[in-house]
C-alpha cells in the first residue's frame, strides 16, 4: 500500500528502515541467533554449562524414548486445542456482549480482565484450593445435600487437564476479550448502519461481515494465545506441578527441568529444538499464505 | 442486538412500571455477563476473604466463607515485615525497583513496537515481511532457552546486571506480540487516511505522530495492559539480569509465596499477591476511560 | 533502601570495633534458605561474619529450592558479574564451573585452617576438592534417611507404634480403619525417591547402596533384592493413598496433627516439629532409616565463591570461607537449621534427641555418601520423574525396576 509500487523510493523509505532497525536486529541477532545457538547445542552433551562436545543425535534418541516427553506432547496437544478454541470463542462472545453499549461496561470489562493482572503462581494456588476436594467446590456441593458428588480433577490423571483449562481460561480469556473489543471498536459504524438498513440480523452481520473484517485482530489473538500455550509452564508448576504422576507435564516444563534441575542442557536444548521446529512448521506456511494473500490489493 | 440501545417498541409486559427501558434481549446480555462474572470473581473472593482471616480460621474453615473476625495484619505483614532471607521488610522493598524497571521498559518497548507495526503496514520494504515472520516465530520460543544466550549478549554489551540490560530484555521479548498488535491494528484502519496525509506532504514521523497515534488509543491501551502486566509480573528475567539491590517486587513475592515455611501463611500469601497485583489492576481501571475515548476517535474517522 | 543504609552504618560501626579489618566490603551472597528455620540459621551466619570481619553481608535470597536459584547463579557467573558467594549442594553440581576456572581456589585457606583435619567425615571435603585443590566451604550435613512417626496416630488406631518399615506395614490396616493415612508422602518425585534409597539400605545395607548408586551393578539392579525394594514401593504406594499433599511440610503436618502414621523425610523435617512446639520422643518419634543398621548419608550444603576481579572482594570471600568453618558459626548455624556440623570437635550440647541420634551415628562412622555425590543431577532427576510416574499411576514394579536400572547404568 505504500511506495512499494513505485520503483525509485529507496531513499524515501530510509526513515522507515532506520525505524525498523531494532526489529531487524532483534529478529536476526536474538531470535535467529539464539535459535541456531540452541540447535547447535542440542547436538552436544552440555550439562551445567553450554559446551561444544558433540554427541550427534544422542540427545534426540533419549528425548524420544522418555515417557515423560511423550506424555508432555500429548498433553500440550489436547490442552492446546481446547484452550485455543475456548478462549477465542468465549473471548469473542464476551467482547460482543460488552460492545452492546451496555451499562457498567467498565466494570464488567475489569472483572473479566483482572485475573490477567495476577501471576500464574497465585492463579495456581487459588484454583488449587477451589478444586481441592476437602474444602473447595466438591465440599460445598456435598454440603448442599448431594453427598455422592465427586469433583476432584487435581487428583485424577484423566481430568487434570480439565483443571488446567479452568484455571488457564480464567486467567487468559480477559485479554482476548479486550483485544477483540478493541477490534470491534475499530469497525466502522457505517457497516452496522448499512446492515441494519438491509435488515440483516445482528448475528449474521457478525459472522459474515464483522468477523472477516477482524481477521487481523483474530490473528493477534491466535498468536498470543498459542504462544502462551506453547510456553505453558508457570501455571502447571503452580497448580499441579506436573502431577498426579506425570499426567499434566508439558514440553516447556520438560525443557526447564532438563536444563536447570537435571542440569542436562543438551537434553533441554534438544527438547526446545523440537518445539521450535514444530512452531516453524506451522508458522512458515501461515506466513506465506498470509503475505501472498495481502498482495491481492 | 445492535439496535437494542434504541428500543422504540416497548409495549405489553412493561405494564405500569414507569419508563422501563430494558428489553428481554438486554436482560439476557446482563444475565450472561453476571454468570460469567461469578466465574471470574470467585477466586478473587477467595483471595480477599483469605487475606482478611487469621491463620486459625483458615485452617478450620470454608474457603468461601467471609472472615468471622476481620484482620488486616496479613496485609501489613506482606507489605512491611514478611521475611525474604535476611531482609524482613516485605514487599515494600521491591516496589520502587519494580516501578523503575516497568516505566522505561513499557515506554521503550511500546514505542519501538508501535513504530515497527507502522513501518510494516505503511512503509513496507524488501524483506520486511520476512523479519516480521521471524519476530512472530520469536513469540513462541520458550523463555528458558534464551537465558544463557542473552547472558552472553548482555555481557558483550556491558549491560549484564544493570537495569538497562533488563529493559532491553523486556523490549526484545515484548516486541513480537506488541508489534503484531500494532501491525494488525494499523492494517485495519482505512488506507485513505494514510494516503491523504501523504498527499498533504507529511513524512514518516509526521503521519505516525499526527494521524495514526491519536486514533489508536484502544490498541495503545491494550499494549500498555499487556506490557505492564507482563513486566510487572516478570520474575525470571528480573532475578537473573539484575542484582539484589534492584530486584523487582516479584522476587519478594516469590520468596514469600514459595518459601516452604513451617506453616504456610496463606493469608499473607494472598495479601502479598493482591498487593503485587494492585498496580496492573489500577491500570486496568484507568484504562476503561481510554477505551471509551478510542471509540470517539474511531467514530470520527469515517 | 534505608535498610541497607542502616546495615552499612552498622557495618561501619563494626569496622571501628574490629581492629583486624582495614577495609569493609559488601559481599552479595545467594542462597535459597528462606523458610523460618533456615532464615534464622542464615542470620546467625551473617551475624558471625559481620562481627568477625567487619564486612557486610548483602543478602540475595531466592526461594523455591535450588531449581529457581540455579539458573540465576550460573547466569550471573557466566555473565561476568557474579555474586560473591553462593550456596550449592556439593556433589557433582559445581564441577564444571570449577573446570572452567570460574570458582575461587580456597586451598590456601583450607590448609591454613587445617580443614583436612577438622572436617568430619572427610568425604565432605573431598566433595569440594578437584585435582587436589579445594573450591568450597562445607557448611552442614543433611541426611534424608529418617522416618518420623506420630505416636498419637498409632494410639488412636490401637496399633503398636512402628519403629521401622516392616512394623509400619503391620500397623497399616489398623491405621486405615481409624481413618489415618499410614504413610504421609508428598506427591513429588524427590520425596518418593528417598523411599527407594531408604529401602535399598534397609534391605541390603551400605554395600547394596554403593553397588546400586556408585557402581550401577547390573546384577544387583536386576536382582532379587531390588525386586523386593520395588515390591515394597508398590506397597508404599497403597499406604500413601488418600494423602493428597504435594509439599513435604504439609505431609509432615499430617504427622504433627496425628492424621498419618509415618513419613520418610530428611532431618530438616525437625524444623517443622520445632515450629509446632512438639517434643521429640513424646509428640513424635524419629528413626534413622527404614530398618536395618542405622546409617546416615553425608550430603549437605556448601558455599562456593565465584572468581572476582576486585581484590578486596577476593580477600573478603576468603574471610567468609574461614568464618563458615569456624566453631562458633558451625554451632550457631546448625542448631537453628537442624542439620549437623561438619566438624566433629564442636560442642552441640543444645541439640535435641533426634539430632543427638544423628551425631552418634556420625561419630560411630556409620556414614555413606549422599546419592548426589554418586550420581549426576541428570540421573537424580530421571529417578525422580520415574518415581512421580510410578506413584501417580499403577505402573508395575517390574517395569519401574527395569527403568531404574537403565537410568543408573546409563549414568556411568
Amino acid at each position: 500500500m505504500s511506495g512499494r509500487d513505485r520503483p525509485a523510493q529507496l531513499l524515501r523509505n530510509l526513515p522507515a528502515k532506520l525505524a525498523a532497525l531494532p526489529m531487524i536486529l532483534t529478529a536476526l541477532v536474538v531470535f535467529i541467533g539464539c535459535s541456531l545457538w540452541t540447535v547447535v547445542h542440542s547436538f552436544t552433551k552440555s550439562r551445567l554449562l553450554p559446551k561444544l562436545d558433540f554427541v550427534g543425535l544422542d540427545q534426540y534418541d533419549r528425548l524420544w524414548s522418555t515417557p515423560r516427553w511423550l506424555v508432555s506432547i500429548e498433553n500440550l496437544a489436547i490442552y492446546g486445542i481446547c484452550a485455543l478454541i475456548l478462549s477465542l470463542v468465549l473471548g469473542f462472545v464476551l467482547a460482543a456482549l460488552l460492545d452492546q453499549k451496555i451499562r457498567f461496561e467498565d466494570g464488567f470489562r475489569t472483572i473479566i480482565l483482572y485475573p490477567y493482572a495476577l501471576s500464574f503462581i497465585v492463579t495456581g494456588l487459588v484454583w488449587q484450593w477451589i478444586l481441592n476436594p476437602d474444602f473447595g467446590i466438591q465440599n460445598i456441593v456435598r454440603g448442599l445435600g448431594f453427598e455422592s458428588f465427586v469433583f476432584d480433577p487435581l487428583h485424577n490423571p484423566d481430568q487434570v487437564l480439565f483443571a488446567l483449562l479452568i484455571a488457564g481460561l480464567w486467567q487468559g480469556t480477559g485479554l482476548v476479550t479486550v483485544i477483540l473489543l478493541a477490534g470491534l471498536r475499530g469497525i466502522d459504524e457505517d457497516i452496522w448502519k448499512a446492515a441494519r438498513v438491509d435488515g440483516i440480523p445482528a448475528w449474521k452481520t457478525y459472522l459474515r461481515v464483522v468477523i472477516p473484517m477482524m481477521r487481523p485482530v483474530f490473528a493477534t489473538c491466535l498468536v498470543l494465545v498459542s504462544a502462551g500455550i506453547v510456553k505453558l509452564y508457570d501455571l502447571v508448576v503452580a497448580l499441579t506441578n506436573g502431577g498426579p504422576g506425570i499426567a499434566s507435564e508439558t514440553p516447556a516444563k520438560y525443557v526447564y527441568d532438563s536444563m536447570f534441575n537435571k542440569q542436562n542442557l543438551g537434553q533441554g536444548f534438544a527438547a526446545s529444538t523440537m518445539m521450535l521446529l514444530t512452531v516453524l512448521i506451522i508458522i512458515v506456511p501461515w506466513a506465506m499464505f498470509e503475505f501472498r494473500g495481502k498482495r491481492r490489493d | 442486538m445492535i439496535d437494542a440501545p434504541f428500543p422504540r417498541t416497548l409495549s405489553g409486559p412493561a405494564g405500569s412500571r414507569p419508563r422501563t427501558r430494558i428489553a428481554p434481549k438486554r436482560l439476557m446480555i446482563y444475565a450472561a455477563l453476571l454468570i460469567v462474572s461469578v466465574y471470574y470473581l470467585l477466586p478473587l473472593w477467595v483471595m480477599v476473604m483469605t487475606s482478611l482471616k487469621g491463620m486459625p480460621e483458615i485452617r478450620m474453615g470454608n474457603i468461601f466463607a467471609p472472615p468471622v473476625e476481620i484482620t488486616f495484619e496479613p496485609w501489613v505483614k506482606a507489605w512491611s515485615s514478611a521475611c525474604t532471607g535476611l531482609n524482613c521488610d516485605g514487599l515494600s522493598r521491591g516496589f520502587w525497583n519494580s516501578v523503575m524497571i516497568v516505566v522505561p521498559s513499557v515506554v521503550i518497548s511500546i514505542a519501538v513496537a508501535s513504530v515497527n507495526g507502522y513501518a510494516l503496514v505503511n512503509w513496507k520494504f524488501r524483506g520486511s515481511e520476512v523479519f516480521f515472520t521471524i519476530l512472530l516465530f520469536g513469540a513462541f520460543i520458550p523463555y528458558q532457552v534464551m537465558i544463557y544466550p542473552l547472558v552472553i549478549i548482555l555481557r558483550e554489551l556491558g549491560l549484564m546486571g544493570s537495569v538497562w540490560g533488563l529493559v532491553l530484555v523486556h523490549t526484545i521479548f515484548g516486541m513480537p506480540i506488541i508489534t503484531l498488535l500494532f501491525r494488525n491494528y494499523f492494517a485495519s484502519l482505512p488506507e485513505e487516511l494514510f494516503k491523504a496525509a501523504r498527499v498533504d506532504g507529511a513524512g514518516f514521523w509526521g503521519i505516525f505522530l499526527r494521524v495514526l497515534v491519536p486514533m489508536s488509543l484502544p490498541i495503545f491501551t491494550v499494549a500498555v495492559i499487556l506490557q505492564i502486566t507482563g513486566i510487572w509480573n516478570d520474575f525470571l528475567f528480573g532475578v537473573i539480569y539484575t542484582k539484589p539491590d534492584t530486584y523487582p517486587m516479584t522476587v519478594q513475592l516469590n520468596n514469600i509465596v514459595n518459601s516452604v515455611q513451617g506453616v504456610k501463611e496463606y493469608n499473607v500469601n494472598m495479601a502479598a499477591t493482591l498487593l503485587t497485583g494492585l498496580v496492573p489492576l489500577s491500570i486496568y481501571l484507568i484504562s476503561g476511560k481510554l477505551f471509551v475515548r478510542g471509540i470517539a476517535a474511531g467514530a470520527v474517522k469515517g | 533502601m534505608t535498610h541497607s543504609t542502616m546495615r552499612r552504618l552498622l557495618a561501619g560501626a563494626a569496622m571501628f570495633c574490629t581492629p583486624m579489618m582495614a577495609h569493609a566490603t559488601d559481599l552479595e551472597i545467594t542462597h535459597w534458605w528462606t523458610s523460618g528455620g533456615e532464615a534464622a540459621a542464615v542470620k546467625e551466619l551473617a551475624r558471625e561474619f559481620e562481627a568477625k570481619t567487619g564486612h557486610t553481608w548483602v543478602d540475595g535470597a531466592i526461594a523455591g529450592s535450588g531449581d529457581v536459584a540455579r539458573p540465576v547463579i550460573v547466569s550471573r557467573i557466566l555473565g561476568g558479574d557474579p555474586m560473591a558467594a553462593t550456596q550449592l549442594n556439593h556433589g557433582q553440581q559445581a564441577r564444571e564451573l570449577i573446570e572452567a576456572g570460574l570458582l575461587l581456589d580456597l586451598t590456601d585457606i583450607a590448609e591454613k585452617g587445617k580443614w583436612r583435619e577438622i572436617v568430619k567425615p572427610a568425604s565432605l571435603l573431598d566433595a569440594c576438592t578437584v585435582d587436589g585443590r579445594v573450591y568450597c566451604a562445607p557448611l552442614n550435613i543433611h541426611s534424608p534417611q529418617w522416618m518420623w512417626t506420630s505416636p498419637a496416630a498409632f494410639e488412636a488406631a490401637g496399633a503398636t507404634p512402628a519403629t521401622n518399615w516392616e512394623e509400619l506395614k503391620a500397623a497399616a490396616p489398623k491405621l486405615r480403619e481409624a481413618g489415618k493415612v499410614p504413610l504421609a508422602l508428598g506427591m513429588q518425585g524427590w520425596q518418593q525417591s528417598y523411599l527407594v534409597s531408604g529401602l535399598i539400605i534397609a534391605k541390603g545395607g551400605k554395600d547394596a547402596f554403593y553397588k546400586a548408586y556408585r557402581d550401577a551393578d547390573a546384577d544387583l539392579l536386576s536382582g532379587e533384592m531390588i525386586t523386593q525394594v520395588f515390591g515394597e514401593l508398590a506397597i508404599a504406594r497403597d499406604l500413601s493413598k488418600g494423602g493428597n499433599v504435594q509439599d513435604w511440610n504439609l505431609a509432615t503436618a499430617k504427622i504433627i496433627n496425628g492424621e498419618a502414621g509415618a513419613q520418610v523425610m530428611g532431618d530438616w523435617a525437625q524444623g517443622e516439629f520445632a515450629v509446632a512446639g512438639k517434643v521429640a520422643g513424646s509428640d513424635y518419634n524419629c528413626f534413622i532409616g527404614m530398618g536395618g543398621d542405622p546409617v546416615i548419608s553425608t550430603g549437605g550444603d556448601a558455599f562456593y565463591f565465584p572468581v572476582n576481579k576486585d581484590a578486596a572482594i577476593t580477600e573478603a570471600q576468603k574471610e567468609l570461607a574461614k568464618v563458615i568453618l569456624s566453631p562458633e558459626a558451625q554451632v550457631a548455624f546448625n542448631l537453628k537449621k537442624g542439620s549437623l556440623p561438619v566438624r566433629g570437635d564442636v560442642d552441640l550440647a543444645a541439640a535435641n534427641d533426634c539430632m543427638k541420634k544423628g551425631l552418634e551415628t556420625l561419630a560411630a562412622g556409620n556414614v555413606i555418601d549422599s546419592t548426589e555425590q554418586l550420581i549426576s543431577p541428570d540421573a537424580t532427576g530421571q529417578i525422580n520423574d520415574l518415581m512421580s510416574e510410578f506413584f501417580g499411576s499403577d505402573m508395575a514394579p517390574a517395569d519401574a525396576q527395569a527403568r531404574f536400572a537403565e537410568i543408573l547404568t546409563g549414568d556411568k
